[in-house]
């Protein structure tokens, strides 16, 4: 037996906020998240609008436009043993992108419409591996094949509105993998995508992850993604982390009433015709989180307790670091609706 | 009862000329390529297809917010396409729609009060805002706010207040909670049903989701470049799939329980163009029937009843996948 493996990716504390454009609130988007990511996982961030959880995976790589977001000092974001939040501007290009790649929900407003998908992908061979334009036009190539495009000598050299909307994602793809990053972040990659092209990119990522050993942050709001492609789970709710647990123990044993409403509401092809479950309200803004616990004005079982005090992140006790903020983990015999 | 009747539809867009519109036209893009379907009075259909499949086009062309290239369709003993502009008017009365992205679909510079009094005053009728609020969830004081300062939930709120001012029968809902966050989508799919129930509504509701179309659908009907595959009953459709393509779609659809089993069947390929819909059946080069045959190739399948009541249109539906 060996130990636990060492964190490849630490987030400690992380706190990003927003000035709001009358200058006159402060948007706590992401107000003081912590995850560790290993190697070779999939770590799932999910949650709704408005979370933080986009924010928070722009903060990994500091590509939040400053002003107006700025990340607070105390925050910490370790790879490999380094704070990203401290490096120099040269040596965080050398991360990113390289060591740790994004890829983002819209492929075509994130690809450059006047260079062709080969220039774009090999623009990151040709930075951080100084490989010549001829030997990263063959890796180009050789990623346009690995990611499952027909033709790839001569798609290398199609400009983006040639490419559907599916094969744009695959060129994404290509272009984030292309230096074998260790870790790479897909913020809602299929978000824009047809169910059906959804799948084929599902699959080709569990693909790739699966031969080039990397972790995956996958942000989503879809918990169907996150239960078929995520070993472990972050909740987001309102700029905090409200649970955090493996897969299967989020989906068996929801802890966290937000989460537990979310999991009711999805709507499921298995399932008879029924209502929904519907969570009341809706997330308020990140100017004004409401005292005390961030979700109790939406929640069923709430009390006084819960509008005065913010719970921390409580161990369930479950052996396996299964943690929700609730009070209800400290008081279970309160777990009874209101209603 | 039947209510709306739709027979043989087909909309076809001319081809764009190439050279800045001085070269020969390209072909025509078949977005609506023969469809026909019949919805009774107080029931949903759900219209289910992946983007491209004429499923929007669809909804409008009933409406005529478009205008049809042919076919025909009966709504309460009117045909729709032969009226002149008046009693279309009087007829859009009875028939609504209710719109994807409520912030593009509402005037920005109108109150939501205005918003609601607009459809009241075209057709002479008088009805309270406050009370179309009150009956889609909306506190009163809502009235006087502007649209820019409503979440996603309380737009698509104003746009069923909206289409439910004229007190029509029928409406069609393109993808009505598609722009939605889960924990409002409930919200917004259980405020259809309730006032369907209430108010005996008939729908179509137009979606790419089927989880959600389970939710509030009697039928289904799925499309597939521009032509319908499967027409069923509900319950049928999500249990006995008798089209290949139905198969694949429903078996892409992440299930939100990380032990599922579910094979998933990964379909090759993009959509065809529509505007160069392969020979034969459609569907035919992605198709992962392991009968698919040289007849699939050459010979368009109809459109036929398997058992009773379930339609699809596929050479091998008796021996589904």
């Amino acid at each position: 037996m060996t130990g636990p493996p060492p964190v490849l990716l630490r987030v400690r504390d992380l706190k990003t906020y927003f000035v709001t454009e009358h200058g006159k609130g402060t948007a706590r988007a992401v107000d003081d998240v912590s995850f560790d990511l290993y190697p070779g996982e999939t770590l799932g961030i999910v949650g709704e609008s408005g979370c933080g959880k986009t924010v928070t995976s722009l903060s990994i790589l500091r590509l939040v436009p400053e002003p107006p977001g700025h990340i607070l000092p105390g925050s910490l974001i370790e790879f490999e043993g380094r704070n990203l939040l401290a490096l120099p501007a040269p040596e965080l290009r050398a991360v990113r992108g390289n060591q740790i790649a994004m890829i983002f929900q819209e492929p075509m407003t994130s690809l450059n419409p006047v260079f062709t998908v080969g220039d774009q992908i090999a623009e990151a061979a040709i930075i951080h591996q100084h490989l010549s334009r001829r030997a990263a036009r063959s890796r180009a190539i050789e990623m346009l094949r690995l990611v499952g495009i027909a033709d790839p000598d001569v798609r290398v050299d199609d400009y983006p509105h040639q490419l559907s909307g599916g094969m744009r994602q695959r060129v994404m793809i290509a272009m984030a993998l292309i230096c074998h990053p260790k870790v790479l972040i897909a913020d809602e990659p299929t978000t824009a995508l047809d169910v059906t092209i959804q799948a084929q990119i599902l699959e080709l990522l569990d693909r790739l992850q699966h031969e080039l050993g990397m972790a995956v942050l996958l942000i989503t709001h879809d918990l169907g993604l996150v239960a078929g492609h995520a070993d472990r789970v972050v909740v987001m709710y309102a700029g905090r982390v409200v649970e955090t647990a493996t897969t299967v123990a989020l989906f068996e044993q929801p802890t966290h009433p937000y989460t537990e409403g979310l999991l009711a509401a999805v709507p499921r092809v298995d399932a008879p015709r029924a209502r929904l479950h519907a969570i009341p309200g809706q997330v308020p803004a990140a100017t004004a989180w409401p005292p005390g616990c961030r979700f109790h004005p939406r929640c069923p079982y709430a009390w006084e307790k819960c509008a005065a005090e913010e719970p921390p992140l409580l161990d369930i006790g479950d052996g396996a670091g299964h943690t929700a903020r609730c009070w209800l983990v400290t008081e279970p015999e309160r777990r009874v609706p209101k209603r | 009862m039947t209510l709306v009747e739709v027979w043989d539809l087909v909309k076809h867009y001319p081809g764009e000329r190439s050279w800045f519109g001085l070269g020969a036209a390209r072909a025509p893009v078949r977005a609506v390529d023969g469809v026909s379907f019949t919805i009774a009075s107080g029931r949903t259909l759900g219209l289910v297809g992946e983007s491209g499949s004429g499923k929007t086009t669809i909804g409008r062309t009933m409406l005529r917010l478009q205008e049809p290239t042919s076919g025909r369709v009966r709504f309460d003993d009117n045909d729709v396409f032969a009226l002149d502009a008046a009693r279309l008017r009087a007829l859009r009365r009875r028939m609504q729609i209710v719109f994807q992205d409520p912030y593009s679909s509402l005037n920005p510079r109108m109150t939501v009060a205005q918003t609601l009094r607009e459809p009241l005053e075209i057709h002479r009728l008088n009805g309270a805002v406050s009370a179309l609020l009150e009956e889609v969830g909306l506190d009163a004081a809502f009235a006087q706010r502007y649209p820019h300062e409503l979440s996603g939930g309380q737009r698509q709120r104003v746009g069923i207040a909206r289409a439910l001012s004229v007190e029509p029968q029928f409406i069609v809902c393109d993808e009505p909670v598609s722009a939605l966050d889960v924990s409002v989508q409930a919200q917004v799919l259980n405020l259809l049903a309730d006032l369907q129930a209430k108010r005996r509504l008939t729908y179509l509701f137009i979606a790419h989701d089927l989880a959600v179309v389970r939710h509030i659908a009697d039928d289904v009907a799925v499309m597939y470049l521009g032509k319908i595959v499967e027409h069923a009953p509900a319950a049928e459709i999500y249990t006995q799939p008798r089209h290949p393509y139905t198969t694949a779609l429903l078996s892409a659809v992440p299930e939100p329980n990380p032990r599922a089993t579910k094979q998933r069947i990964v379909l090759a390929g993009d959509m065809p163009s529509p505007a160069h819909p392969p020979s034969g059946c459609p569907f035919h080069p992605r198709c992962p029937h392991p009968k698919k045959s040289e007849r699939c190739r050459t010979e368009p399948p109809p459109l036929r009843p398997v058992t009773p009541g379930h339609l699809a249109a596929c050479h091998y539906a008796e021996e589904p996948m």
